[in-house]
């Protein structure tokens, strides 16, 4: 059996940014394993810029931005294989995985990155009512189609969903000659990025419309129309507010759900909400040397932070190949988001293996207005920042520094929460 | 004339109202911040936008190739730009940065390559 002392799980930003760091942390004998036909995940079909602006201080386009990360795995010696599927990961670091080359084979890892990514909800997940005609698409399969294979899906679109991709879509869809109708949103308010609303909705008079959504589904063999109708506070629709909109193509831009098949197959301990593993302070798994990071521990908005959040797996899982599990472990500090905060990766904290500043990430339930988002050591709050807005679609986090946590020897719970202010 | 518009500084979203005077901005309202006053002039006197988009590649290993208009371009041209890219065609391989069409629709802005396709 091969052995490594690295196998990272995916060659999206996620895996290319962990191997990088694990390189440079001296762990020479690292694998990725990716199962497309190239590196660069997701990247690769999101053609539209406005990535790295934090990392690199321009706004690059995705395969941009991947190939900045992918030129570094081929500087760095990093070895990959493409078109590998992996099948199941065993509790004691054995990676069954398959390609056309050598089959079904065995590798033997010493630590394990997690950076399967996400993928997106479907139809079968909404309960739309109606036939299964064609031309009804998730909008990342139709940005693939677009984008990479070179095939339009439709000539007259209605997206369901105001996720950032339907939203990069819609505009996306218009620039290849089709007629975007309308983009609905269940929620009363939109899962995307500010941004993406302006310059992919407002510019081109596609209207949101908020606190809708499709309760019937016309057409046979392919997509006729769809019936829009409006929903009360429970997302109930409201008879009466029906509306038929013709079209020939329907994309659900309606979330992502990390990709975890592999980790709970290994005995990976989840959290609900994120449907990502829990992890601690080194974004470690229940299981020793097996770490996550990236969508598959939980569905970030900017590729940025996917990258920092991974090279510190990266780190963490060369200095566990070197250093071995942290021995006399002390109790852990147990890490709460209560009062509109709805998780918090991490989970835990030992602060012996933290690094001089661990950034906590988290997102919230609802929308907040001049809110402080507040930290609590235990009883005492430690941390206040005032925030104009926080929202779901919208990423937060809170910085705590090694300093500050060994001022609080005896330490049992931080808690994150919404305040008004 | 009062033009309506969404600030995008930052996630809080203002709704912005601006005053013109002919092409001159008499006065920003609605911002909560300086930003969006920046935000809200820049954007009724000079909006301009990054386009991306893609073209078919020959004889290489993916069929097509992202591209994007090296620096941004006037918003009012947008539709020229992606008329300019239909039936674009070119060989493999192809570099990130590589010109693709240069001073495309008369906007002085080279369209680039953003993948390299081998």
């Amino acid at each position: 059996m091969k052995a490594y002392d690295i196998v990272i799980i995916g060659g999206g930003p996620a895996g290319l940014a962990a191997a990088a760091a694990a390189k440079r942390s001296g762990i020479d004998s690292i694998l990725i394993l990716e199962r497309d036909r190239e590196l660069g995940g997701i990247l690769n079909q999101c053609i539209h810029n406005g990535f790295g602006l934090h990392t690199f201080k321009e706004e690059l386009t995705g395969p941009e931005y991947a190939s900045r990360f992918i030129d570094q795995v081929e500087e760095l010696g990093i070895e990959y294989k493409l078109n590998t599927m992996v099948m199941d990961i065993s509790p004691n670091k054995v990676v069954t995985a398959m390609n056309r080359e050598e089959g079904l084979y065995e590798i033997q890892a010493k630590a394990i990155v997690l950076a399967m990514g996400c993928r997106e909800r479907s139809r079968g997940a909404l309960n739309i009512p109606g036939y299964r005609p064609a031309g009804i698409y998730s909008a990342g399969t139709a940005q693939r189609l677009v984008n990479m294979e070179g095939f339009m899906p439709g000539r007259t679109c209605v997206i369901l969903g105001s996720g950032d991709i339907g939203l990069i879509m819609a505009r996306r869809m218009t620039f290849e000659g089709a007629k975007v109708k309308v983009v609905a949103e269940l929620m009363p308010y939109s899962g995307g990025l500010k941004r993406n609303i302006v310059q992919c909705l407002d510019d081109y008079g596609i209207p949101l419309k908020l606190s809708h959504t499709v309760v019937d589904i016309k057409g046979k063999e392919r997509l006729e129309g769809i019936t829009l109708a409006q929903v009360d506070n429970k997302g109930k629709p409201i008879p009466g507010t029906e509306e038929f909109y013709e079209c020939d193509t329907l994309l659900l831009s309606v979330g992502l759900i990390p990709e975890n098949e592999l980790s709970n197959g290994m005995g990976v301990a989840m959290n609900p909400i994120t449907s990502g593993p829990i992890v601690n302070e080194s974004l470690e798994t229940n299981i020793e040397g097996v770490f996550a990071c990236g969508n598959v521990l939980h569905v970030h908005d900017l590729v940025d932070f996917v990258s920092e959040e991974a090279a510190a797996a990266g780190r963490n899982a060369a200095a566990y190949v070197k250093d071995g599990a942290a021995a006399n472990v002390k109790e852990v500090i147990t890490l709460k988001g209560v009062d509109g905060v709805r998780y918090t990766v991490p989970s835990t904290i030992n602060v012996d293996r933290m690094a001089d500043q661990l950034i906590v990430r988290f997102r919230v339930g609802g929308v907040y207005k001049n809110c402080y988002v507040s930290t609590y050591f235990d009883d005492e709050r430690v941390l206040r920042r005032k925030r104009p807005v926080v929202a779901p679609g919208e990423m937060e986090e809170v910085k705590l520094s090694k300093e500050q946590l060994l001022k609080y020897p005896d330490l049992k719970t931080i808690t994150i929460k919404i305040e008004e202010a | 004339m009062e033009i309506k518009l969404t600030c995008i500084a930052c996630p809080m979203g203002c709704p912005l109202s601006v005053e013109m005077d002919g092409d001159k901005v008499v006065s920003v309202t609605g911002n909560t911040c300086p930003r969006g006053k920046v935000y809200g002039e820049k954007e009724v006197t000079n909006p301009t936008r990054i386009v991306t988009s893609t073209v078919k590649v020959s004889g290489g290993e993916s069929v097509m190739v992202s591209v994007k208009t090296k620096n941004d371009i006037p918003k009012g041209k947008i539709f020229d730009v992606v008329k300019a890219l239909k039936d674009v065609e070119i060989p493999a391989p192809v570099k990130i940065g590589d010109i693709v069409i240069a001073d495309v629709a008369g906007t002085g802005v080279d369209i680039v390559a953003t993948k390299n396709v081998d």
